[in-house]
């Protein structure tokens, strides 16, 4: 019931968006730096302040009634000071600038999170709520500050998806008042495709065990001294008995010699949305354990390379795929 | 998303909203305190102080098994206390009952939103029973709470001191203050009320329609004002300030009271007359007390036969009216038989004693009734009779018990025994109350008259002179007339003379009073469509007064958005010029493109106006110089840059 009644909202808004565009209130995309101004700032009692007024107007039919010019003289006050407060909530929103996006990293299906630079101005900002795809976030900025506001986007699909329409709104100062803005920035975020859950390694050309073997270290390389953790086993007691410290077996490490070369042409079996997932998956175990890797692409070869900087670069890649 | 939405409002409420609305309540509860009985303030005290330390430890509604007999015990308090649930004070009692049981179950944002709404109702309820200047003051300093809290519910604010959180309320009451004031003189007054407007609770008992001896004991020691009066001459003499109220005819051997009265009030000769305007506080009553004889009634009122003045109803809120009386006066010339016998009726088988004095000076006087007058006077004058507020009690033939065994009372023991013994000796007489004396204020040029200025006298009807007045209570204590009450009684009791000073303060402090009486209180519909009167126009009506409040409001609003929409101007100079210089160039059809940086955008418009190449890269190299190459703009160059860019003109581009 809810739902049909949520989807019939929507038709209707979608419907009114289109034909009606001045009465909707919405904004056509825009490029950033917003500024909030008159013309784009919209006011409206909220519940609690259409409640409010009713109580008010009981207020003043009692005042007048029992002709108590004191009572009058009250509600008349509480009544100015409701009614100022309406300015101070434009006041509040106007001048405030949303100077930058910023966007965090997140695969399809979870929330992206959205970095939204805000600048106070001249004004102190207080109760300020931000809401995004019916989440809302509030947050006060101190005068002549930024504030990087932090908002999920959910995100459904891998590949760059555009920002949704974002509504800055406040009830300050007594929460009689809604006043609002809507911002549509021109700006999309790009969402990395989801990794596979489970699936084969990468084939690599350094699998062979005997190259394994080599780099397995059982031998003895070097002594140095005893560190803070080391295992008791470890300790070359011998060696240390004529030393001042202790002294620690240092065994040879095997070494990282793995790279994963990760190639599209390798996976002709599988269709492309497949693909993408395997060798997200396979870019993520590779960055988890450290191993560096390359990835070729159609129309993209990355050399390799391992940490945040290549893992995101690839992964771009990868997302940006058609 | 609607479940989502739900939940975030159910979040709790945080400790700093609590704590205001808790300051809320206990605010209207001191408010109150004065109209609540005592075992019901100190239990809803109680309750608020365990409810907020309750909450400070650990948040939680208060269990329905707690709430639910509070509420039933709350209303069968008020039941049992007042007898009924609806009214004025009763209404009021659940009022603020239901906003302490309120807090009880206050845990988010939506109930303390509720609960800040009807503490607002009831402060305004405070107001019912007391329109002073000071409790609308004060209840006026209860919004402070009350709208800090509905500061306070606003989620992200920057934390603040609980004092701080008051401060911003108060300049937003500040600044709705003019506003407010325009909507309370155009607001249109209504002629009758809408519905029922049962009896004010704010009238004092004042004079009653009845006296027996001993009556007026609270009201002469109430410093309440009772009301004041403004002169258009010099003020009368304080021997001739006799305000009167009731004229009282009929004695029954206890008690004193009114007759019916006619319409047609007893003719009056007079010399002359003074004009002068009285605001009555409320007295729940119709009696409206004039000075002396009033030779005319105010509008609303009738002028009785014995020319006492009777509103058409009750007094219930401060009323002013305008009168003329005379001073110099002879009431009544001719005395119809009726009357004769009405003012010499008294019951039968009381006071023997007194009786039979009054016989003998009728035997001696022989129809001189001035003799008999005197006669008595001197008998309370030289008997041995003192001035108390606190009398021995009398019996059943009260004025034979005062005359010649207990000697001592005040002014309605003399007035009965005086009058009773002119009808007595076969003069007719009346015993007359009302307000006598009165302190002028200075600042103010006007009389303060106080209830502890009520007082009673007689007046007796001479052949040829009509009714005089005879204060046979100044024949006692001639300071009863000459300074008032309060000094009359200081003699017997010393306490009075400890807060003389007090008093005086009270005295001079009034002038406010009647400033806030006159001028707010009692700004009614009458004085309401007077408003435009200095401007020509005589009958400001509703729909005047609507078309005023609309247009005023436009005002009002002009200037709030105005001040909605100014903003400070940008602080940095430098950057103020370089906006200047680029509207100019705009003008001259370069705009700057928000991506573009200052150097590009000035090559730019360099390359498009080539006439003016030179002043473009001398600006952009100097804008360039002041901002990046100090930490602060040096302040003679940027003058000199200020300077070049107001005269900076672009010429068109030439295509």
């Amino acid at each position: 019931m809810a739902m049909a009644v949520a989807e019939t909202y929507r038709r209707v808004q979608q419907w009114a968006e289109r034909r009606l565009p001045a009465l909707t209130r919405y904004r056509r995309l825009e490029s950033l730096p917003i500024e909030l101004h008159r013309r784009r700032i919209y006011i409206v009692p909220s519940g609690f302040g259409a409640a409010f007024g009713v109580l008010l107007l009981i207020m003043l039919a009692g005042a007048l009634n029992y002709a108590n010019n004191a009572a009058l003289l009250l509600t008349c006050l509480l009544a100015a000071a409701c009614v100022s407060s309406m300015l101070v909530a434009f006041r509040t929103l106007d001048g405030l600038r949303l100077s930058a996006i910023q966007a965090g990293h997140a695969i399809a299906g979870e929330p992206l999170a959205l970095q939204l630079h805000v600048e106070a101005g001249v004004r102190l900002r207080q109760a300020i709520r931000v809401e995004l795809d019916g989440q809302t976030h509030a947050f006060a900025i101190p005068v002549h500050e930024t504030l990087a506001v932090e908002v999920p986007l959910p995100t459904e699909h891998r590949g760059w998806q555009p920002l949704p329409r974002i509504q800055l709104w406040t009830s300050w100062p007594l929460g009689l008042f809604r006043a609002w803005s809507w911002l549509y920035p021109e700006m999309s975020v790009l969402v990395w495709p989801r990794p596979e859950a489970a699936g084969p390694p990468p084939r690599s050309p350094t699998d062979d065990p005997i190259h394994q073997r080599l780099h397995h270290g059982d031998d003895l390389a070097a002594l140095r001294d005893y560190r803070a953790g080391d295992p008791q086993r470890r300790i070359a007691w011998k060696a240390s008995a004529r030393h001042e410290g202790l002294l620690v077996k240092d065994f040879e490490q095997p070494r990282p010699r793995l790279e994963w070369r990760l190639d599209w042409r390798d996976l002709r079996h599988l269709d492309s949305e497949s693909r993408i997932a395997r060798l997200a998956r396979w870019l993520g175990e590779a960055e988890a354990r450290g191993v560096p890797s390359s990835l070729w692409l159609p129309g993209e070869e990355i050399a390799h390379g391992a940490g945040p900087a290549h893992y995101a670069r690839c992964m771009n890649a990868l997302a940006k795929l058609p | 998303m609607s479940r989502l939405r739900r939940k975030r409002e159910e979040a709790p409420l945080e400790a700093r909203p609590f704590d205001l609305l808790c300051l809320t309540a206990a605010v209207v509860l001191v408010l109150h305190a004065m109209q609540l009985p005592p075992w019901l303030d100190a239990p809803l005290a109680v309750v608020l102080a365990l409810r907020w330390w309750q909450r400070r430890r650990k948040p939680g509604r208060a269990p329905v098994y707690l709430k639910l007999p509070l509420v039933v015990l709350l209303a069968a308090t008020v039941i049992f206390h007042y007898g009924n649930i609806f009214g004025r004070e009763p209404g009021s009692a659940l009022a603020v009952g239901l906003l302490v049981l309120k807090l009880l179950e206050t845990e988010t944002p939506r109930d303390a939103k509720v609960a800040v709404a009807f503490a607002c109702f009831t402060l305004m309820a405070a107001l019912l029973s007391d329109q002073g200047m000071v409790a609308t003051f004060v209840v006026s300093l209860g919004l402070l709470p009350a709208v800090a809290s509905m500061r306070a519910l606003q989620p992200a604010r920057l934390p603040t001191s609980l004092r701080r959180e008051l401060l911003p309320a108060f300049g937003l009451l500040l600044a709705a203050l003019p506003l407010s004031l325009l909507a309370f003189v155009l607001v249109p007054r209504l002629d009758s009320p809408l519905w029922g407007a049962p009896p004010s609770g704010q009238a004092r008992t004042g004079l009653s329609e009845g006296m027996s001896p001993g009556d007026f004991v609270d009201l002469l020691t109430d410093n309440h004002p009772a009301l004041r009066a403004s002169f258009d001459s010099e003020p009368p003499a304080p021997a001739q300030r006799y305000f009167r109220a009731y004229v009282m005819w009929h004695y029954d051997g206890r008690r004193w009271s009114t007759l019916p009265t006619g319409r047609q009030p007893v003719p009056v000769e007079y010399r002359d007359s003074i004009g002068y305007r009285i605001s009555l506080e409320p007295t729940n009553q119709r009696i409206l007390p004039a000075l002396d004889v009033p030779l005319s009634a105010p509008g609303n009122a009738i002028l009785g036969t014995d020319r006492a003045i009777t509103s058409t109803k009750p007094v219930q809120d401060p009323l002013t009216y305008e009168l003329r009386s005379a001073l110099s006066y002879r009431l009544q010339p001719e005395l119809d038989e009726s009357s004769r016998r009405r003012a010499l009726q008294l019951p039968a088988e009381f006071n023997p004693r007194t009786l039979e004095l009054a016989g003998q000076w009728r035997r001696t006087f022989a129809g001189r009734d001035d003799l008999i007058v005197k006669a008595a006077l001197a008998l309370f004058h030289e008997g041995g009779f003192s001035y108390t507020l606190a009398p021995a009690p009398l019996g059943r033939d009260a004025v034979d018990d005062f005359l010649f065994s207990t000697h001592e009372g005040f002014c309605e023991h003399y007035a009965s025994a005086f009058t009773v013994l002119m009808r007595a000796a076969g003069v007719p007489a009346r015993v007359v109350t009302g307000y006598q004396g009165g302190y002028w204020n200075k600042l103010g040029q006007y009389l303060l008259v106080r209830q502890s200025d009520a007082h009673a006298w007689s007046e007796v009807w001479l052949d040829g002179r009509g009714w005089i007045r005879v204060d046979p209570t100044a024949a006692v204590r001639p300071e009863r007339v000459s300074l008032g009450a309060a000094a009359a009684a200081a003699a017997g009791q010393s306490e009075w003379q400890g807060i003389a000073w007090l008093r005086e303060m009270r005295n001079r402090w009034d002038v406010v009073n009647r400033w806030w009486n006159e001028g707010v209180i009692g700004f009614d519909a009458l004085r309401q469509r007077g408003l435009l009167t200095p401007f020509g126009v005589r009958n400001t009506d509703t729909t005047t007064l609507s078309v005023l409040l609309a247009a005023s409001s436009v005002a009002f609003a002009v200037i709030g958005l105005i001040w909605a929409l100014w903003r400070r101007r940008d602080e940095d100079p430098l950057r103020a010029a370089l906006r200047t210089l680029e509207r100019r160039l705009a003008k001259a059809g370069v705009a700057r493109r928000s991506s573009e940086g200052p150097q590009h955008y000035l090559q730019r418009a360099a390359r498009a106006l080539p006439g003016q190449r030179e002043q473009l890269d001398q600006l952009m190299r100097s804008y360039l110089d002041l901002r990046y190459a100090h930490q602060t703009p040096p302040p003679e160059p940027l003058r000199r840059f200020r300077r070049a860019v107001r005269d900076f003109r672009p010429r068109h581009v030439v295509k």
